[in-house]
């Protein structure tokens, strides 16, 4: 009896992953942010006559392993979400095909990290510290302008960052301190920052909803490693609505980090015609048009227009600090590790 | 007459060990087949193959030599905290499990259930409970801050040992009430008052008749509860924060971070292998103390506390475990429905107020997104998930505790590998399965049947220990006494067997009920968007900025604490014929 | 030794034990004998201070032991199923009570095995409780609870899951050793052979109320209800109208008129139960009682013989199934009952 049970469920579970399907499939494989709206969706799957699937595989590094680990069997047609901080990692294990999209003929090269077109850039958000209005003008306390700022007595005790180990706003703004003060001295940046009594948490979550002093949490730090966009978010989540958000964004020079998300065709694909045209539309102003408030990402396309939030409450960082791909995939490890000892230990 | 019987009896013996062995040896091998078939399947062959792309001898080299203090400091650490956590746990549990198994209070039934919901609380969900209660801007700290005068909160919990021992605790704490207290309830309460008549005090007769007697059902749960926090994850990265990493931190790390495979595989190697030995030592410990005593009913070991240090007992201790679960428990949903003015900026005057906004807004999809997850739907996700987990956990625990019941050679060497699944990497297996299942014949990867598969791995173990000693503890001469009365085996069964572990079989179901509805990792593992379960709803929310998503996190919360509650107890309701007997 | 005085405990609500008033003197054996249910396990475990009581007092030599807890009140007590200590072996058990008492290890040994001699399981002290027979789990029980010399000792039910020859030949040792250690006892047994048998006097406890109080021949002799001898098995009961009433009572029955002395005062006209006893009787052709044979069992030299009134007697030779037959019963055999 309870063999025949197993059975029965081995063979269901066989035929429900090869059930044949009526139009075709389009697999798409992201990380657990990723967003759309229905609309949009099914505009793309009524043009062209197919069926797209999600696949959710965690955050961008577990989603981008699990399709460097399935790389010789590929789980699906596409994989959006690697970003400039995983990129070389991607490139390296070659899980792309190359596409040279006419719609990348709009977007302005310092998105186009990767000039054999494997990997495409869809959207950008800037890794921010965020602040407490209210905190800051009940006490009169000057906005930080710069990273060194973070270092002054004044503002001992409330920043909270995440973890760059486990968390990729971390990571970014990690390599915005390694930008800024090179690598030679962001350890030491560090060390006075660790001094100034900078919380570590392990997450975004923990670090926004726990310790952000603005957020529904409340929690202790006026200011967090956040996004740009997180104020524009605050606004349209607001449990009541507002004319204005609790939150802004630091967005001075060299204080931000840009994280560039790119989309690219998975080798292997039998719906080489299908992705590409999937490929166009993620770079089409349809989508990136929808895509600021449902991801609360930047769209590439300059002819997108952006939400009335994004422009009212998510002002771009003027002079965000990048580095280039290569430089991240020789030394992230390295770097993280040293972080690790002189944060953490 | 009786010269007949004898001879009848002779030529049926005869010939049943003349056609006998390869039947027996089937009759041996038959209860494993499930399990072993499940546990090769997805268990084994899934982690054999990711491992092997680790830890092959090529790949093996490429593991730099400072990773052993990686390794070291780990591993030291994990032992550590679990050793710790274990040992607090049976501080709180075994009092706990003694209060529910002997003593009839009112409001008992609630405060067993608040004990148990816990346990299906995604990490994210308790640290933000813990977080309300002992965080720094928690109720303790703010309420200390404004009754002294205070300029920075007192008490410094989130991101401490402590934070990560009282989570353990606050989770595992119901381990120990149902397997001892299961195994207290039931036992003869006639060896105690032997005891005590032979002039043994209360507390000798504790020390040196019940205690040893319920050794089995400590050490199981004990075991259980130890590799709970020697895999620990989600705890130690939200409570404990970044200065404290166990193994299972450590291969998440290295895996999904920095993607160096080789160590994290060696990891989940050296994980696994605890883990195994700690089940070994374990059954060695066990086969040495397994008694069969004659099943009590739970009733009649319960009473009333009557002297005035049983009141005490059952005051101090049931207000101890209120105050341990519900005070993290309640910030729960008392957040879902009051509005924390985020605008207003006052950082030491919480200005609540209530709302019923978060509720209606979970019922609108505001942004039109693909994603968006109808509650309603994750909720009847949630609960099919789990019942599948139920009845696959249980169809393929019984069979294979009840061969653990009477241990051959066979039972005693396979017994420790069950426990493997409790003990293997999440992380590590994760990948395992895209490895393993993303071709055909076994594409399973993108089959939402993989969800309540996953769940099962990690409830059987649970099942298993929770039935076995149940099981064990029914005397054959039971069973030898329902046969020789005409029954046939499968009434056998139904009349011996069932009234027995009927109770076991309750608390096995809620185990691996409360697994399902609160796993969050192996849901996430291959989401499909269109199969969304409550934590993957409480995780949507909590990704993104903004009041209302916070708001609605702790709804869907709410709801997975009520649905859990209301799964608890209609499982403990439930009641199949005969099984209120016992 | 031991007073009882006006006990009284309820059960869900309902009175299992009324006003138990009794005494247990030094050197005695108490048998209490009643119907399963009839609360006298429950009376044991008052006793041993195991269960409290609504009212009454638990004495011992005038002392009131309501405040001493069980373990304090040097009590041995034989469990129903032995309740052996599955953890422990065979010697630990019967040394439990011995440690207990924070004797030195010497002295637990030789008291131990001098326990264990005296129920004959010498050799048997490293053996697994659960390995054991019926009767020497029986053995090991005894032997556990006269190992600490209790002032009192117990037995609830204590042969009642053994067979009939090994519980004859239990309860020839049992009242050998109870003699040996003259030790005051409480025998609990529904059955009235065993009471029979070991007790120096036998209470009847029926509806909660001590209705018979006696030495075992007395009580054999004067069951004093009609309840009493009908669970006492001494014989028929039959119910009457008194007749007639001078000097001796002329009762009239459906099984025929007897006429019998009694230490009653009965009117006439009144219903008086009667008991016949089933032996001394012979087959008389003037009897006067007559009936139809069913059933003739043959029972150690003589035969069970039922009529179709479902009256039986002992006769020494066996009449035909279906023969008429007259008895006749001397006057001695007959008793009133109250």
């Amino acid at each position: 009896m309870k063999r025949f049970f197993f059975l029965t469920m081995l063979v269901a579970l066989t035929l429900a992953a090869c059930a044949p399907k009526g139009p075709a499939t389009l697999t798409v494989m992201t990380h657990d942010s990723f967003a759309v709206s229905a609309e949009v969706v099914k505009d793309f799957e009524q043009a062209n006559n197919v069926k797209v699937t999600f696949i959710k595989s965690g955050d961008t590094g577990a989603a981008l392993n699990k399709a460097i680990l399935t790389k010789d069997a590929p789980l699906a047609d596409l994989f959006y979400g690697v970003d400039n901080t995983f990129l070389s990692r991607a490139l390296q294990a070659g899980i792309y095909e190359p596409y040279a999209s006419p719609s990348l003929a709009n977007i302005p090269a310092e998105f186009k990290l990767d000039p054999q077109n494997r990997a495409l850039p869809v959207d950008y958000g800037d890794v921010c510290i965020n602040y407490d209005k209210a905190y800051f003008a009940a006490r009169n306390l000057p906005i930080p302008e710069s990273l060194e700022d973070l270092t002054k007595p004044e503002y001992k005790d409330l920043l909270v960052v995440e973890n760059p180990a486990t968390s990729s706003p971390g990571l970014a703004f990690l390599l915005a301190t390694v930008a800024h003060f090179g690598p030679e001295g962001y350890l030491k940046y560090w060390e006075t920052l660790r001094e100034n009594g900078v919380v570590v948490v392990d997450g975004w979550e923990t670090a926004y909803y726990t310790n952000f002093s603005a957020s529904s949490g409340r929690g202790p730090q006026p200011m967090v490693v956040s996004y740009a966009s997180s104020p524009a978010a605050e606004v349209v989540f607001a449990e009541t609505p507002l004319t204005e958000s609790p939150t802004a964004s630091i967005i001075a020079p060299g204080t931000c980090f840009r994280q560039i998300e790119f989309v690219g065709i998975l080798k292997g694909t039998q719906q080489r015609v299908l992705a590409e045209k999937f490929v166009d539309f993620m770079l089409g102003v349809t989508f990136q048009e929808d895509m600021p408030l449902q991801m609360f990402m930047s769209p590439v396309n300059p002819a997108a227009n952006l939400p009335e939030a994004f422009v009212q409450y998510a002002p771009a960082p003027e002079q965000p600090a990048t580095l280039s791909p290569d430089l991240i995939a020789a030394n992230r490890d390295r770097w993280i590790a040293d972080w690790t000892e002189a944060v953490l230990r | 007459m009786r010269q007949r019987d004898n001879e009848s009896a002779s030529q049926r013996v005869g010939k049943s060990t003349q056609g006998g062995f390869a039947e027996s040896l089937i009759r041996r091998i038959a209860p494993w087949l499930g399990v072993s078939l499940f546990l090769g399947l997805f268990f084994f062959c899934p982690l054999a193959r990711i491992l092997w792309l680790g830890l092959n001898p090529a790949s093996l080299l490429t593991i730099a030599p400072d990773s052993l203090l990686i390794i070291r400091h780990s591993l030291l650490f994990t032992f550590y905290q679990a050793c710790l956590s274990t040992l607090l746990t049976l501080l709180v549990g075994l009092p706990a499990a003694y209060l529910f198994a002997r003593f009839d209070f009112r409001g008992k039934p609630l405060l067993r259930l608040l004990t148990a919901i816990p346990f299906m609380l995604p990490t994210v969900v308790a640290a933000a409970g813990f977080n309300a209660l002992l965080g720094p801007r928690g109720w303790v700290n703010l309420g200390l801050m404004q009754l002294f005068g205070l300029e920075s909160a007192p008490i410094t919990f989130v991101h401490t040992l402590w934070a990560i021992l009282f989570a353990h605790v606050f989770y595992n704490t119901t381990i120990l009430i149902r397997v001892v207290g299961n195994a207290l309830a039931h036992l003869d309460p006639r060896l105690e008052q032997a005891a005590r008549i032979l002039g043994a005090d209360a507390r000798r007769a504790f020390w040196q008749v019940t205690l040893p007697l319920l050794r089995p059902s400590i050490l199981a749960a004990s075991l259980l509860v130890f590799l709970f926090d020697f895999t620990s994850f989600g705890v130690i990265l939200l409570l404990g924060g970044p200065r404290f990493a166990t193994l299972e931190v450590e291969i998440y790390k290295q895996a999904i971070q920095i993607f160096n495979l080789p160590l994290a595989a060696l990891l989940t190697f050296i994980q696994l292998l605890f883990t195994l030995a700690f089940s070994i030592v374990y059954g060695r410990i066990v086969t040495g103390v397994a008694v069969t005593t004659t099943p009590h009913t739970a009733q009649s070991n319960l009473r009333r506390a009557r002297a005035w240090r049983e009141k005490l007992f059952v005051g101090g201790m049931a207000s101890l475990l209120l105050a341990l679960f519900l005070l993290p428990m309640a910030s729960l949903p008392l957040r879902s429905v009051a509005r924390l003015e985020a605008a207003r900026g006052e950082r030491t005057a919480v200005g609540y107020d209530l709302t019923s906004n978060y509720y209606t807004e979970l019922f609108v999809n505001r942004l039109d997104s693909l994603f968006y997850v109808p509650p309603f739907k994750a909720l009847t996700n949630s609960l099919l998930y789990a019942t599948m987990t139920v009845v696959l956990s249980l169809a393929l625990g019984f069979p294979v505790a009840s061969a653990l019941a009477r241990p051959g050679r066979l039972e005693r060497f396979l017994d420790p590998f069950l426990m493997l699944p409790l003990g293997a990497s999440a992380v590590t297996l994760g990948l395992g399965f895209i490895v393993a299942f993303n071709q055909p014949p076994l594409a399973l990867i993108r089959s939402p049947l993989l969800v309540p598969i996953a769940h099962t791995l990690i409830a059987l173990p649970f099942v298993i220990r929770s039935l076995q000693p149940a099981l064990a503890s029914i005397p054959d001469r039971l069973r030898q006494a329902a046969t020789s009365l005409g029954a046939s085996p499968l009434r056998t069964w139904f009349t011996v067997d069932w009234p027995i572990v009927s109770r076991a079989t309750l608390a096995a179901a809620i185990f691996a009920f409360t697994v399902s509805l609160g796993e969050f990792g192996a849901t996430a593992l291959v989401s499909r968007p269109e199969y969304p379960t409550l934590p993957i709803a409480i995780y949507r929310f909590l990704s993104q900025p903004g009041g209302l998503n916070y708001g609605q996190a702790m709804d869907m919360a709410t709801i997975l604490m009520v649905v859990c509650g209301a799964g608890i107890l209609l499982i403990e309701r439930f009641r199949l014929p005969g099984a209120g007997e016992f | 030794m031991l007073q009882l005085l006006d006990i009284a405990k309820d059960y869900e609500n309902r009175p299992l034990l009324r006003g138990i008033s009794f005494t247990v003197a030094a050197n005695e054996t108490v048998c209490l004998l009643g119907a399963s249910g009839s609360g006298k396990s429950t009376l044991l475990r008052i006793i041993a201070g195991l269960e409290t009581c609504e009212q009454g007092t638990v004495a011992w030599q005038g002392q009131d032991l309501s405040s001493a807890p069980a373990h304090l009140r040097n009590f041995g007590l034989v469990f129903q199923d032995y309740a052996l200590f599955p953890h422990l072996s065979v010697f630990k058990n019967v040394a439990f009570g011995l440690q207990m008492q924070n004797l030195s290890r010497p002295e637990i040994e030789r008291r131990t095995r001098e326990a264990m001699t005296q129920v004959n399981l010498s050799g048997f002290e490293q053996r697994h409780v659960t390995e054991l027979s019926g009767g020497e789990q029986q053995r090991v029980a005894l032997a556990r609870a006269l190992a600490p010399r209790p002032r009192l000792l117990m037995f609830d039910e204590p042969l009642g899951a053994l067979d009939r020859a090994l519980r004859d030949r239990l309860l020839d040792e049992l009242r050998g050793i109870l003699h040996a250690t003259r030790v005051p006892a409480i025998y609990v047994t529904h059955d009235q052979e065993e009471a029979f048998a070991i007790a120096d006097r036998v209470l009847l406890l029926h509806e909660g109320k001590i209705v018979r109080d006696g030495s075992p021949a007395e009580v054999w002799n004067e069951p004093g209800s009609a309840w009493a001898a009908r669970f006492l098995g001494l014989g028929n009961i039959v119910e009457g109208v008194v007749r007639l009433k001078v000097e001796t009572l002329k009762v009239e029955t459906r099984a025929g008129g007897f006429v019998l002395r009694c230490g009653h005062a009965h009117q006439t006209g009144e219903k008086v139960n009667l008991l016949l006893r089933p032996s001394g009787v012979r087959l008389a052709a003037d009897g006067n009682l007559r009936g139809v044979v069913t059933d003739v069992v043959f029972q150690q030299a003589r035969f069970k013989v039922t009529l179709e009134n479902g009256l039986y007697f002992y006769l020494p030779e066996a009449p035909k199934i279906g023969e008429a037959i007259a008895i006749s019963i001397p006057p001695s055999e007959v008793h009133c009952l109250a």
